[in-house]
């Protein structure tokens, strides 16, 4: 696996405050990587080191074999900033006309870009006079330009409708099936689950956890939750039978360990003619998230 | 690099054209120039020159204020500008050096001064030529004053990205480039005229002075234009002392201020973190 961004003990603080501490991470081509956390976790300064905006104090980095920031690391990365801003005067099409020229990309795609994230309409409009969603779509065609081996991508659906957030999801899938590396954060944990490989959570600048979805929870071991119905009149056999089960409202709540879930289910299976239904409840996506992402005071 | 530094100037151009500042110039230039002929045409003839000389001479006179307060104006937002709006971090993770965005702004800029001096200055001459037939005459001068007012103009662009640079914010940058302004073109000559006086012939006035004004760009593009034209004595206060200074020293530079100006830019604009 050839990796396209690698990261090895990358220390950023600014004046007292350490934004980012002892933080490695690879991301390989074809691979899809969401950075998640806590507001002021440090994931802007880390995307803005990994283009070369912010000097590191200590570590290593390598940007597509190359230094951040250099040109030859610059040819071959793409960046969506946080709040995508360009100037009010310009249409869509000269801003993104301007974007391919710098890139010494045929002008004619401009036109072409724009109708990829649904602005072809809006092209010949000030951007002065965009919404904030349509401007995010400026952002994100720009970032389309040129076949990137790096997407860099911070909180690209903040401003997205439902049905953009899909469609620029279905982007990205084609854009990691060409073998561009994608590294994007996000606060939306439901999307980045389901349309991501791998996870990495940042907490007060420190890497605190990486791994895909069903690695996190297993190594969070957060307790499993069981509901059970229980057949009528029997609730006072199945409280005596799971002595760690709570009645609420109808049904009986209960959680266990994951180590436990197995010989709680077999348990429970050993009650089958006195129950009706259970419902196994896995932790869900910010059980793990907020486990992983604990903060001081919080 | 030419086609990024082609790229800046276009956007620049667009951006330039939507905030009017190329309506803005161009009437700065033609209202000043046309004013200025009018006042200037009442003695005609009688200085022994056509009538398209004196008018030069006197917008001489008025470019060395007019031009670099035009520049300063359209310059002082360029890269505090971009730092505020917060288009910056975006612009330079693209593969372009930072002296190549400056210089595509510069070629904008400058552009659209000298679209503004040609108009400026064309009427100008226009009325002269109709005035007098002999004007024809004066052709040389002004076209040696437009293409050192569009490296005036160059010189003060670069001088106002340096400043954005150094400010970050715009208001910032607008201060500076006014204290400058008043600095290098009101200023700078009343205290070297003060020296002068105050020195009476002693080795400031024959040694110093004459650097002196060669270092400032507005003083040297005056000089230089005066000079060619033989008029210094008539047209400056302190042309006994400037006469001494040969032409081809005015002339340097003023073709080598606008490449010290973009330089400077530069160094001040590579400190700027994004
Ligand atoms: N230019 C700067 N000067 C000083 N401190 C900074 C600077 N940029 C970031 N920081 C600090 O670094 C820390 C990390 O900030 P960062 O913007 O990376 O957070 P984030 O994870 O992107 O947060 P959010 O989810 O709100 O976007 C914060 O404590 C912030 O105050
Ligand atoms: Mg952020």
């Amino acid at each position: 696996m050839t990796s396209t961004l690698t990261i090895s003990h990358l220390t950023k603080s600014f004046g007292g405050v350490k934004a980012l501490s002892d933080v490695s991470l690879h991301v390989a081509a074809g691979e899809r990587v969401a950075l998640l956390g806590h507001n002021g976790a440090g994931k802007s300064t880390l995307m803005k080191v990994i283009l070369g905006l912010i000097a590191a104090d200590s570590g290593e980095i390598s940007v597509c074999g190359a230094a951040p920031g250099g040109a030859a690391a610059r040819a071959k990365v793409a960046y969506l900033p946080e709040n995508a801003t360009f100037h009010s005067a310009l249409t869509g099409l000269e801003q993104i006309t301007y974007y391919l020229r710098l890139r010494g990309e045929n002008t004619s795609e401009a036109m072409a870009l724009l109708e990829k994230v649904g602005l072809g309409h809006a092209a010949k409009r000030r951007i002065g006079t965009y919404s904030k969603g349509m401007r995010q779509r400026v952002g994100l065609a720009q970032t389309l330009i040129g076949h990137p081996d790096l997407l860099v991508l911070d909180e690209p659906t903040s401003g997205l409708d439902p049905v953009s957030r899909r469609d620029f999801y279905a982007l990205l899938d084609r854009l990691a099936a060409e073998g561009a590396a994608i590294l994007l954060s996000s606060h939306a944990l439901t999307e980045v689950e389901a349309r991501t490989d791998r996870l990495l959570i940042l907490s007060g600048g420190q890497m605190v956890a990486t791994g895909s979805l069903p690695d996190l929870r297993r190594e969070a071991a957060l307790p499993v939750a069981m509901h059970v119905t229980a057949r009528k009149g029997y609730d006072a056999d199945i409280l005596a039978a799971l002595p760690n089960a709570i009645r609420v409202g109808g049904a009986l709540h209960l959680t266990c360990s994951q180590e436990d879930k197995l010989g709680t289910l077999a348990q429970i299976s050993g009650l089958k003619n006195k129950v009706t239904d259970i419902d196994v409840i896995p932790p869900s996506l910010e059980d793990i998230y907020s486990h992983f992402s604990r903060r001081d005071g919080q | 690099m030419i086609a990024r530094i082609v790229a800046t100037a276009i956007t620049e151009a667009h951006i330039a054209r939507r905030n009017l500042w190329v309506l803005i110039a161009v009437v700065l230039m033609v209202v000043f120039s046309l004013v200025l002929s009018a006042v200037g045409s009442a003695p005609s003839g009688g200085l022994g020159a056509d009538r398209l000389s004196i008018t030069v001479a006197s917008l001489t006179s008025l470019s060395v204020y007019l031009v670099p307060l035009v520049a300063l104006l359209m310059s002082f937002d360029a890269v505090a500008g971009e730092v505020e709006r917060g288009t910056l971090p975006l612009l330079l993770t693209y593969p372009v050096a930072r002296w190549e965005i400056l210089a595509g702004k510069l070629v904008a800029h400058t552009g659209i001064l000298v679209v503004a001096l040609v108009a400026g200055y064309g009427a100008a001459a226009l009325i002269a030529v109709v005035g007098d037939p002999a004007a024809a005459a004066g052709v040389g001068a002004l076209w040696r004053l437009t293409w050192t007012s569009a490296l005036l103009g160059a010189t003060f662009l670069g001088i106002g990205y340096a400043l954005s640079s150094l400010a970050r914010r715009a208001s910032g940058a607008a201060g500076l480039a006014i204290g400058l302004w008043l600095g290098l073109v009101v200023l700078y000559d009343l205290a070297l005229l003060a020296a002068v006086v105050a020195d009476d012939g002693g080795i400031f006035t024959t040694q110093f002075f004459p650097a002196a004004l060669l270092a400032n760009p507005a003083d040297a593009f005056r000089l230089f234009n005066l000079t060619a034209s033989q008029a210094t004595a008539a047209a400056t206060g302190i042309g006994a002392a400037a006469a001494s200074i040969a032409l081809w020293q005015s002339l340097v530079s003023v073709l080598c201020w606008p490449l010290v100006a973009l330089g400077l830019a530069t160094l001040a604009f590579r400190k700027v973190q994004p």
